[in-house]
Formats: C-alpha cells, structure tokens, sequence
C-alpha cells in the first residue's frame, strides 16, 4: 500500500482535556487517489482533518506529506507546503468579489498582481463560476460559495485538497455537479481526502475510505469492501443490522 | 453514463469545467476601475490645485488647508483601520512622535522640516511596529481599547517630559522664508500645496498598496481571519506591514502639521481628540475605500471647525453637541459610509450588507 503515498498519517493522537479524540490513528494516501474519512459524527474526523491541516497539534504521532512533517506547523506552512483546504461552514470574504476571493489563494505562490489575477481568473473557471467573477462573494447562492471555497483553496497550488463536508446538504444534482467538479480536480493531479459522515454522497464518487469510530480507525480500503464490513455497519447502524 | 464520460473527457482535454462559462473579461473590469479611479484622481488633483486662486477669505482658505491635512491623515488611518480593519484609537501617537520630532530636530539640530518628516515618519512606523507587537494579539474591540491607552500613554509621557518642553509645548521660531525650511511669512498658500502634495502621495500610496498583495491579503485578514490562514496569509506580518505604512503616513502629517502652526504642545499633539480626528472622516466616509477618508474630511473637518467657529465662543459645548448629532445623523442616514452615496461599497465586512 506504501507504494506512492503523497500523505501518511502515523499513529495520530489527539485529546482534548478529558475527551479523545483521534486514538492512534495510521493510514495512507496515494498520490492521485480521493480518500473518503468516513464515519458517524463524533468519530474524530473533523479533529484529524484540523490535525492535518496544521489547525491542531496531535498529542503525539506525525504526519507527513511527501515524506516531510507538516504535523504541528500551523495553518499557514502547512497551506504553503501543499495542502489545500475548504471549510464546512462556508468562509468566504464577504466585502470582497470572487475573483478578488480567489485572488489571494494565488498570492500566496504569486507576488504580483496582473499574474496573480491571471492565475485566479484560469481557477475560477475551471470550477464554474466563471461568469461569477466579478460578483461580490456574499450573493453567490450555497453551492456557489461551496465552488469558491475550492477555487480558492485551488489557487494555493495545493497537492493536497481536503473538503470538508463539500457535498453535505447540496441537492441531488448540486451533489452531482460538485462531484463533477472533484473528479476534475483529482484530474489536475490533485490528490483529495473528502470527509463526509453521510456514507452514499461519497461512495461512487471515492476511490478508497478510511471510517473513523470513536476516535479510532474501524476500517480501511475500497468502498465497496468497507460497507459490508460488520463493524462500520454496526457503528452506523447498530448491532441489529449486522447480520442482514 | 458513457455521455457522462465524453462530457469528462471533453473538458479534460479543454481544461475546463464543463458545465460553466468562459472566465468573464474581469481583467478589464478591475483594471479599468482603477484606470477610472486614477483619472479622477488626477482631476481632483487639478481642481484644488486650483481652488485657493478666487478665495479670498483667508479664513476659509486655513479651513481647507486643514481639511486636506486630515484628509492625509485619515487616508494614512484607512490603511490600518479600513483595509486591514484594525480600527486604532490611538493613532494621536504616531502624529505626535511626528511632529515632535520634526520639530526637535529643526529647533535643537536645524535640520530643515522637509528632511525632519522623514524622520518623523519613520519613527512613527517604527512605533506603530512596537504597539503591534503586543496589541496585534488582541482583537477587535480588544485592539482598539489597547490602542486608547497606549494613545493616552504617550500624550502623559510627552506631558511630563522635560526634553520636549513638557507641558508648554514648543514654538518653533521664524527665521527666513524658505520652501527648504517649510517657514513662510503668511503660510496659508504654500501650505495649500505641501498639504496639497501630502494628500496626493498619501492617496498614492492607498492606491498602489490596494492594488496590491497586501491589499488583497489585508481586506481578507478582516474579513475572516481563518480563512485567510488556510490561504497561506502570515496575519500577524500583514497587520505589522499595514500599521508600518499607516504610522508612516500618519507621522508625516504631523511634522506637516507643527510646521504649518508653527508650535507643537502635548495636547494638540497627541490628545484623543486628534486620534478621533484622524480616524473619524475614514470612517464617516467609508472604511477600505479610496475615496472614503477625502470624502471623510471634505465634510466633517469644515462641519467640526464651522461649528466652532459659530456656535463655541460661549464655551458651553454646544458646538459639540452640533458636532456629534451631525455624525450621528450622517451614520443613521449612511452606515457604510458617504462614498455609498456614489455607488462604491464600503469594505465594512459581510455584515453590514443587506441580504437580499
């Protein structure tokens, strides 16, 4: 499995005074591949993506991207060694326009301007808004912003994109035309890692997912290999499920 | 779903998104707003170039004088507190360390003011860097009530400083006429100009710097710090560079300011009343505009010395009370700022705008 991982997670841990978070959690992500972090809500995922974000500091454990720690960096570094992000609760720059928006992903490989436009206006179209560019961000409807959120966090050049909950309470065919959007993504050499509690958005859409339960990994591997796994259908739906 | 697939296969081989338009010709439209912006700034300029000739009033040419000053002073302000959102309440600090040293250096040394506000300016960034330091920790309301007191900090130091004459203030005396020196018979004209020439290269440096990396990196540190994070934005460096350049501009001014009235006392230095002064026509006129800070000033430096003027000889407040109503009124009537009366929104954050 260690063939040609972009990203390893190594034996990640993180509380919070009293309350566990992530327990000794390992996986890895080939490079190119969209990683589904699965699981019930409570289950660690949003600690780890925070921790792999340079958001959070595990406890003890590391991350690596591309063999390099980025775990404990903070946010800013760890955007700058190549990982992408987007946020669940949309944070767009509300007084700002979206190529303005996206604009200051790309400033942060671009010094100059007129570059620096140029870069953002080529994202903005490849995720759809481009008839969009010039409007201010806060009246761009929901799957909109989710769109700018990506744009943005594309013009960070990142070679790690993680969404987080990208695809949660969009309409069947917003769903689809963000995973539309993902896959092309993943087209442009961008490896994801998607975390999403609800399971059936994200299976056809992933390559491999790694399901989290209270804090630690409960399983590993291809979607269709991890639904019928008796523990995650047990942590999603409870015991009576599992022998059906 | 093999339609599906051409419809993938399409767009990978164009690089683009399928289902979406061409990126609209924003390049144009950025570009020539600020062609535009440039434009009106040059005719502006020309305009009160020429606005003293058919005043004869002397009075009222002091009045513009001093609202070009402030409208220097608030653009400097705007820089800090609009664009990056830091709102300080004690820029008195900046303006005062300029001044000072202007006038300390030409007084004690004779180095000529026009050398001595680069001084001032660079001193008045430099400190506006040390109050970062800690204040730059603290956010929002925090920053400003922060800012206040280390205002106020000053204005006692100064007060109490017998090297910069303390309490009594330092006349600067008149030696010959000199554009060098900055020292005139009857200052009114020539200042006209170098206030003239201060507004321009304040206006200049807003705009180079809002079309910049910075300006982009500060307006989205106010809008939301996170995010600008996730985005590789080094917060704290950027709130320093904008309060470097804000201190700079607002330094200078002083030294301007103690020139042209000729004395330089703690009060008229460093006192809350001048950190209001400094920060309110950038926020009557519109937060992170261009054109906010000048609107600012053009209306409420002349309302504020107007209303002095006719309603404070009786020393009972009322011309405050004028005053204040005025600014209320003007808040109730535009809370994002006079430049909203031309179209231009105010960058105030999210908000403040009215959702459809």
């Amino acid at each position: 499995m260690s063939l040609d991982a972009i990203l390893q997670v190594r034996g990640v841990s993180k509380s919070f005074g009293r309350v566990v978070a992530n327990i000794d959690i390992s996986f890895e992500v080939a490079r190119g591949e969209i990683l589904g972090l699965i699981g019930p809500n409570g289950a660690g995922k949003t600690t780890l993506f925070a921790s792999i974000a340079g958001l959070e500091t595990p406890d003890s454990g590391e991350i690596l991207l591309e063999g390099r720690r980025i775990s404990g960096l903070g946010p800013v570094a760890c955007t700058l060694a190549g990982i992408g992000r987007t946020f669940q609760v949309v944070r767009s720059f509300d007084s700002m326009t979206v190529l303005e928006n996206v604009m200051v992903g790309a400033f942060s490989r671009i010094a100059r301007s007129r570059p620096a436009m140029a870069r953002a206006l080529e994202v903005i179209g490849f995720c759809g808004l481009g008839a969009r560019a010039d409007t201010p961000a806060h009246s761009l409807t929901p799957p909109e912003k989710r769109r700018l959120e990506v744009a943005r966090a594309l013009a960070t050049e990142p070679r790690v994109l993680l969404l987080d909950e990208m695809l949660t309470g969009l309409t069947p065919t917003e769903a689809q035309a963000g995973m539309q959007l993902v896959r092309a993504v993943r087209d442009r050499g961008v490896t994801i890692i998607m975390v999403e509690h609800v399971m059936e958005i994200l299976l056809p859409l992933i390559d491999r997912a790694v399901v989290l339960h209270l804090g630690g990994k409960l399983a590993e591997g291809s979607p269709a290999v991890v639904v019928r796994d008796p523990e995650v259908i047990r942590a999603y739906l409870g015991d009576r499920y599992v022998a059906a | 779903m093999t339609r599906m697939q051409e419809v993938t296969h399409s767009a990978k081989a164009e690089g683009t998104f399928p289902l979406m338009g061409r990126p609209s010709l924003s390049v144009n439209a950025i570009t020539r707003r600020r062609k535009q912006e440039l434009i009106t700034g040059a005719v502006l300029l020309m305009v009160l170039a020429l606005l003293p000739l058919p005043i004869e009033n002397s009075y009222l040419r002091n009045l513009i004088v001093v609202t070009l000053l402030y409208a220097g002073l608030a653009q400097g302000w705007n820089i800090l507190g609009g664009y990056c959102g830091q709102i300080s309440l004690g820029h008195a600090l900046y303006f005062g360390i300029g001044a000072y040293t202007s006038t300390i250096l030409f007084t004690r040394l004779g180095i000529p003011p026009t050398l001595g506000l680069f001084a001032g300016a660079a001193l008045a960034a430099l400190a506006a860097l040390l109050v970062g330091w800690p204040c730059f920790r603290l956010s929002g309301h925090y920053y400003a009530i922060a800012t206040l007191v280390v205002g106020l900090m000053g204005l006692l130091l100064v007060t109490n400083w017998d090297f910069v004459n303390a309490a009594m203030g330092i006349t600067i005396p008149f030696k010959r006429e000199s554009w060098i020196d900055l020292e005139f018979r009857i200052p009114i004209q020539p200042f006209h100009y170098v206030m003239l020439a201060y507004v321009a290269v304040a206006w200049i440096v807003a705009y180079v710097v809002e079309g910049s990396r910075w300006g982009f990196i500060w307006r989205a540190v106010k809008d939301d710090v996170v995010a600008a994070r996730s985005l590789g934005v080094r917060v704290f460096l950027s709130k320093m560079a904008a309060a470097a350049i804000s201190g700079a501009i607002v330094g200078a001014g002083g030294a301007l300011y103690a020139q042209f009235i000729g004395f330089i006392d703690p009060d008229s230095g460093l006192g809350l009343s001048v950190s209001v002064l400094i920060a309110l026509p950038a926020v009557v006129g519109g937060v992170g505009t261009l054109w906010g800070p000048l609107l600012g000033a053009a209306v409420l430096i002349p309302m504020q010395q107007l209303s002095a003027a006719w309603l404070g000889g009786a020393g009972n407040g009322v011309d405050l009370m004028f005053y204040g109503a005025l600014i209320v009124a003007l808040a109730l009537a535009r809370p994002q700022g006079l430049v909203s009366l031309f179209g231009v929104h105010s960058q105030a954050g999210g908000e403040v705008v009215d959702e459809p």
